[in-house]
């Protein structure tokens, strides 16, 4: 059976162009970049390449960038950086909708470190409050830090503008860039963030590699300690194939960055306005303006997200539902609870996120696979009585 | 992905009994729409107090409509009396177990079957006994301390994989440890 897969908020097929660039780095080119002879060295001019591209893509110098091992990595060291930086400081501002891998590491701040952490609330389409956001600023703020792009529903802060302000009030600002990199324009100069995350396996790199962009003259302290790699700011011997073709992957993404804008955004548009016009009280979660191009979550009424996507993989379908139904978390997710939306139609939530990869061949299988599906649950359904939710 | 059974799977693709019963003269109800999973179970009794039919409407995952699926099944031709001894764990054997995490929905099923049998003998379940500790998914401390004893349960964790309570807003976890430490002293 062929694969469906429009689940790229969760991962991505890693490209061909960047396997054949790691290829020979995983067989004869085994030198450790850090080694005095050529060998070695061979593989350390290959990393400065990747660095370059990656800096490329951002538009920051290459300096700037610290390769780590992912997307949460990426955060938690922008966090500990700056409350390290500034210990005095014992206030930190993010929002509600932030990814486990940072939200969790708040909890552990507040609960075992003392920080006061203001979670800035958003409203019914996913968009910040930045009245709120503006007057939560303090002197005692040691760090905003703030998601560029929701993985969930796809929803945009607009990141421009709060860095202005963070600016002004001279408070370090980060931002999780792992939904964004590569499907919205990233200039960290023409922005002015103070440090970005982002990760390679959202943008068709390997797993296992990330990015923290850190601009010059911001203060930084290391999170993992250890060897001189990375200019003494990530210890560890480097994760030299990734890194390779997370360079590679970042010089691709630029290259893609118009196809995702127009191609991607209209395969995107025609799956979701296709679901919504054949299936009745369906739904878009969160803004349809300030929105990835490649992403789409529809809340399905009166039926359960789980059971939605067992029977599309049924049909080679891979998505991923806003609801998880697992022992610790029996509510739908923090980031649609967070938005209000309602219970009908938020346990049966389906996110579908794209990549150029995808056709309208597809789309066209996803629909006619869901049409049946959402008919099926919803005659079982004790909440669905002559085509309306009781 | 869940590791269900294939009995599972095989219930939930192909589920059996759905749909309202035409003449059921028991019906029961359990979860809802808030908590992300409802059932609504429909029997058919004879002069005899033999279940002579019975069907399902189930809003829920997988399990949860495997669990119906399967619940049905097993009570068609069961007398009352038999019925109303089924455990959670007669539903989840005879789907040859259910993940831990989804306990809860053979828990669900067993609920639902109570109400039914109460609405056939004109028993008004007005109140559930006891005191409500998981203010989420209304669960009381006599359900809570009757799982802990039946399933040999240990931890929150365990808990809220069987019974939801302290899944939702985490508020009544320290008093379900209360209960568990109760049990385990008091046995």
């Amino acid at each position: 059976m062929n694969v469906v897969y429009t689940d790229n908020n969760a991962t991505t097929k890693v490209a061909d162009e960047v396997i054949e660039e790691m290829l020979p780095y995983f067989g004869e080119l085994y030198g450790n970049p850090s080694s005095m002879h050529t060998f070695g060295d061979t593989v350390n001019k290959k990393i400065k390449q990747a660095r370059a591209r990656v800096a490329d893509l951002i538009n920051a110098d290459p300096e700037e960038i610290i390769f780590t091992s992912c997307g949460t990595e990426s955060d938690n060291t922008a966090i500990d950086s700056a409350i390290k930086a500034y210990p005095n400081k014992k206030h930190i501002i993010t929002s509600n909708v932030e990814h486990p891998g940072i939200k969790n590491f708040y909890q552990h701040l507040q609960k075992d470190k003392g920080y006061e952490v203001t979670f800035i609330r958003v409203d019914t389409k996913g968009l910040l409050d930045l009245d709120l956001l503006y007057k939560s600023m303090s002197d005692d703020t040691a760090i905003i830090s703030l998601m560029w792009a929701n993985n969930e529903t796809g929803v945009l802060f607009p990141i421009e503008e709060i860095a202005k302000k963070a600016q002004e009030k001279n408070i370090l600002f980060h931002t999780d860039a792992v939904q964004a990199t590569g499907k919205v324009e990233i200039d960290v100069k023409k922005t002015g963030v103070d440090m970005l995350s982002l990760s390679g396996h959202k943008i068709h790199a390997p797993k296992g590699v990330g990015v923290l962009y850190v601009k010059k003259g911001v203060k930084f302290s290391p999170f993992l300690i250890g060897g001189h790699q990375e200019n003494g700011r990530r210890g560890g011997t480097e994760n030299s194939v990734s890194i390779i073709g997370l360079g590679k992957a970042c010089e691709l993404a630029k290259e893609n960055l118009p196809i995702m804008n127009t191609i991607v955004r209209e395969l995107r548009d025609y799956l979701q306005n296709q679901l919504l016009e054949k299936i009745p009280s369906s739904s878009v979660n969160g803004d349809l303006e300030q929105r990835l191009p490649n992403t789409v979550s529809i809340g399905f009424d009166a039926v359960e997200g789980e059971s939605i996507l067992l029977m599309l993989d049924r049909e080679g379908i891979c998505a991923s539902s806003g609801s998880a139904c697992t022992s610790g978390s029996l509510e739908p997710s923090h980031v649609l609870m967070a938005m209000k939306i309602p219970f009908k139609s938020a346990h049966g939530s389906i996110r579908f996120s794209l990549s150029h990869y995808n056709t309208k061949q597809e789309m066209d299988h996803i629909v006619s696979a869901m049409v049946p599906t959402i008919q099926k649950l919803r005659d079982m359904s004790p909440f669905w009585k002559d085509g309306k939710v009781v | 992905m869940w590791e269900y059974t294939d009995a599972v799977k095989d219930h939930f693709l192909n589920p059996r009994n759905v749909g309202e019963l035409e003449g059921a003269n028991a019906i029961g109800e359990a979860g809802s729409l808030n908590c992300g999973d409802a059932l609504k179970i429909f029997l058919k009794i004879n002069e005899n107090e033999r279940i002579v039919d019975a069907s399902f409407m189930t809003f829920g995952c997988a399990s949860a409509v495997a669990s119906s699926s399967a619940l049905t099944e097993i009570l068609k031709g069961m007398t009352l009396t038999d019925a109303a001894k089924l455990t959670n764990e007669d539903i989840s054997d005879y789907l040859g177990g259910l993940p831990k995490a989804k306990m809860h929905c053979s828990v669900m099923g067993q609920s639902a079957l109570k109400k039914a049998i109460a609405d056939y003998r004109g028993i008004q379940i007005l109140q559930k006994p006891g005191e409500i500790v998981c203010e989420c998914f209304e669960v009381t401390d006599l359900e809570i301390i009757d799982a802990v004893k039946t399933n040999k349960l240990e931890t929150t964790d365990d808990v809220t994989d069987f019974l939801k309570a302290g899944g939702g807003c985490g508020n009544c976890l320290e008093r379900i440890e209360e209960l568990i430490e109760s049990v385990k002293t008091k046995g």
